[in-house]
């Protein structure tokens, strides 16, 4: 047996039993010292971390980024003594150690100050364990979970993920719902939804419009049509922004449109009285990532007011987009020693703030130096939309990969079914599953399609609707012959 | 029905986005599937292909310049691909390789490097320094580094190494779908270890059916002889030359 010298290997006889210490199931709290000594015993060997970040990050799933900060577990040994460790520690021990102390990140004091303490009171006596075993209950159902959904730190639900099997994390997400509205209602049970992602290498207006009614045609864009614009400057912006409006209203669509600008571009386009619908950004789960993407806390707050005096939603408020991704802290150097799936959560903490309308991880986007392959950007696909469900987000995936990760379309359809069976809210939709702007491979129009087909997911009631009445559609959902079709005469 | 009477087929026309692609009941017909999957197959070998280094050395001779062969801290692809801190750093033997030469200080270190797609390198390298290297006949020039497993930082240590006042690595880009075998080049100015991103300028796009040679060498030849005449790089080194084309009444080809 080898033992890395990466942690701390005690002896199991080192510990004296008849020592003072306080015993809760296999955790030992060592009051002779000034912290807790996180410890678990397998065979002869006693694993022992020496604080709560540590053993988040050596009991997390193997991910490539984690192996690059020298984060991970060495062994499978290790990882899975550290799961035992964190299934028995009790749920209030994560109100008293911030992972990221609250003096150095504005993220953990939104975290302390936003928390809401009598949602936590029903599991407040729970441990992590026994926290998996009342969400897989058949007594518990998505009304309680989302009763207690406020009590959680994004801690406490990345750690439940990390002792929860791939069919736990779809098994419990299946039971959230959470729903959104703009102009259309999104994630009701049996729904699922689309965002058209139009983009194009020069942000020409004829060939984002000409994927834009091509996606259409296949019944794409009930969550939102939204181009990744390739300048960020107000000027583009607008052009686009004006463009999509021009089309939502000529033939009266129910859904929104977005440009994916920095948020302060999008502010500053508020203040010219442009036509925004959404508000977006990207989003990290500590201070200093987000200062690292070029706004604060803050800002997002002045962007939500902002965008609450516009009242530009038909038949709700959520107006707020956010995109996230496993990675995106580590590769800005500002994850402070915490595992890349934790800082991921802590970025929905920032999200359920400004009550948003879409969040989406983009999985696979961030390269191999954080998910090595298809494997890793699964698991990490379904612990993203559990653990944001958890946090009571409307939560979508950008279900990817880059052409280095060691993962192909096939993984994408594997993620895909897993997600449909989960009741994601929402996928991308890019023409053949090929950006040609962003140079990565996401799913496709025919994708959707195919969910659709084999788990009779429904769109947008609203949009349904439209496409109906469009004659794009039949009354089953399945898309019809399109010759002739108005939208082709545009 | 052809694609002058089918509106849809007619929106290609506007973008290289996969649209109008037909469909079999909702999926996509087996020509389109498997034309997909062989796009990938080329980017995803790309990644995967080590550079040819005899062929390499082959064209640099022809084109009369000396050369050596260094290798990152990086040992084969996958480590390369895990650890990008390993592709920015030379090893040992290559660090000593440079030193042991004990050369006067130059203008220029022109590097290749496989980054992400030897295969750019090995198509498109030589006929770009074709181009290039008469653009640049009035400065002293380095050995020509050949990098194996290298990142763009690589670029850093190299030209500090060699007292180079610029580097200039010529790299693989990350294969998209539709282009494999892209080039870029990354201008530093003061090479030194430890530099980041914002202190290079990027030509990015070098392939067939993207950015001919001839515009790519005499844009990176003008941004060459800027970023000696103000002695700096990056962010702060605009890139006017498409301005300056203009009003020199030429343009790109």
């Amino acid at each position: 047996m080898t033992i890395s010298n990466q942690f701390i290997f005690i002896p199991h006889q080192f510990t004296n039993p008849y020592q003072n210490h306080i015993s809760i199931g296999k955790l030992e709290i060592n009051p002779h010292f000034d912290y807790m000594v996180y410890q678990h015993t397998i065979g002869n060997f006693s694993y022992s971390f020496p604080d709560l970040k540590t053993v988040l990050a050596k009991a997390s799933p193997e991910k490539s980024g984690d192996q690059l900060a020298g984060l991970a577990a060495s062994t499978e040994k290790e990882r899975v003594a550290a799961k035992l460790v964190l299934a028995d520690l009790p749920l209030k021990l994560f109100l008293s150690e911030e992972v990221i102390p609250s003096e150095i990140d504005a993220v953990s004091r939104l975290v302390q100050d936003s928390l809401d303490h009598k949602a936590f009171q029903p599991i407040s006596h729970m441990t992590v364990g026994d926290f998996r075993n009342w969400l897989l209950d058949y007594q518990t159902d998505g009304e309680k979970i989302a009763q207690i959904s406020p009590g959680l730190t994004p801690e406490m639900v990345a750690a439940v993920s990390k002792i929860m099997a791939n069919q736990d994390l779809i098994l419990a997400a299946s039971k959230i719902r959470v729903i959104s509205k703009f102009r259309n209602t999104l994630g009701l049970k049996g729904h699922f939804s689309t965002r058209l992602q139009p983009n194009h290498a020069t942000d020409d207006a004829k060939g984002i419009m000409a994927s834009t009614i091509d996606g259409l045609l296949y019944g794409v864009g009930d969550a939102v049509i939204g181009i990744n614009p390739v300048s960020d400057s107000a000027e583009t912006t607008l052009r686009l922004l004006e463009m999509l409006e021009k089309l939502r209203l000529q033939y009266d669509i129910p859904t929104q449109s977005c440009i994916l600008s920095h948020v302060t571009t999008t502010l500053e386009l508020i203040a010219r009285k442009a036509p925004v619908d959404l508000i977006f950004q990207s989003i990290g789960g500590t201070e200093a990532t987000n200062t690292s993407f070029g706004f604060s806390l803050d800002t997002l707050e002045e962007a939500y007011q902002a965008g609450k005096g516009l009242n530009r939603g038909s038949i709700g408020d959520n107006f707020m987009y956010f995109e996230t991704g496993q990675g995106s802290a580590h590769s800005a150097n500002a994850h402070h020693g915490v595992d890349q799936q934790t800082c991921e959560v802590r970025a929905y903490a920032v999200a359920r703030k400004f009550k948003p309308l879409l969040v989406n991880t983009v999985v696979g986007f961030i390269g191999p130096e954080y998910l090595y392959d298809g494997k890793q950007v699964i698991r990490a696909g379904l612990e993203d939309h559990f653990c944001g469900k958890l946090m009571g987000l409307p939560m979508g995936c950008d279900i990817c990969y880059t052409n280095h990760i060691d993962a192909d379309q096939d993984d994408m359809d594997n993620l895909l079914t897993l997600l449909g069976v989960a009741g994601c809210n929402f996928i991308m939709g890019i023409p053949g599953a090929d950006d040609v702007m962003l140079n990565y491979q996401s799913t496709s129009f025919h994708d959707q399609l195919y969910i659709r087909q084999v788990l009779g997911l429904k769109r947008a009631p609203e949009f349904d609707e439209w496409l109906l009445k469009m004659n794009l559609i039949d009354a089953t959902g399945k898309v019809l012959d399109v010759q002739g079709n108005k939208l082709l005469k545009l | 029905m052809s694609e002058e009477t089918n509106p849809w087929e007619k929106l290609k026309a506007f973008t290289d986005a996969r649209i109008a692609l037909g469909r079999t009941g909702g999926s996509l017909k087996t020509q389109e599937l498997l034309q997909f999957r062989r796009d990938h197959a080329l980017a995803k070998d790309a990644v995967w292909t080590e550079l040819d280094i005899p062929h390499l050395e082959q064209g640099l001779q022809k084109l009369k310049l000396k050369n050596l062969i260094l290798q990152s801290q990086a040992e084969n692809r996958e480590s390369y691909i895990k650890r990008p801190d390993l592709g920015r750093k030379l090893d040992e033997h290559s660090k000593q390789a440079i030193q042991n030469l004990k050369l006067a200080p130059s203008d220029l270190s022109i590097i290749l490097a496989d980054g992400l797609s030897a295969q750019a390198i090995a198509l498109h390298a030589m006929p770009f320094l074709k181009e290039l290297l008469p653009k640049l006949s009035g400065y002293s020039l380095s050995p020509l580094s050949i990098v194996k497993q290298g990142r763009v930082a690589i670029s850093d240590e190299i030209g500090e190494l060699f007292s180079s006042e610029l580097s200039i690595i010529l790299i693989g880009e990350r294969p998209g779908l539709s282009s494999p075998y892209s080039m870029g080049i990354y201008l530093t100015y003061n090479p030194k270890a430890g530099n980041t991103d914002e202190k290079r300028n990027c030509i990015s796009n070098i392939r067939t059916g993207g950015l001919p040679y001839a515009y790519a060498a005499e844009k990176l030849a003008f941004l060459t002889s800027e970023a000696l005449r103000l002695k700096l790089s990056g962010v702060h080194l605009k890139d006017t030359f498409d301005h300056h084309l203009l009003n020199n009444e030429s343009g790109k080809n």
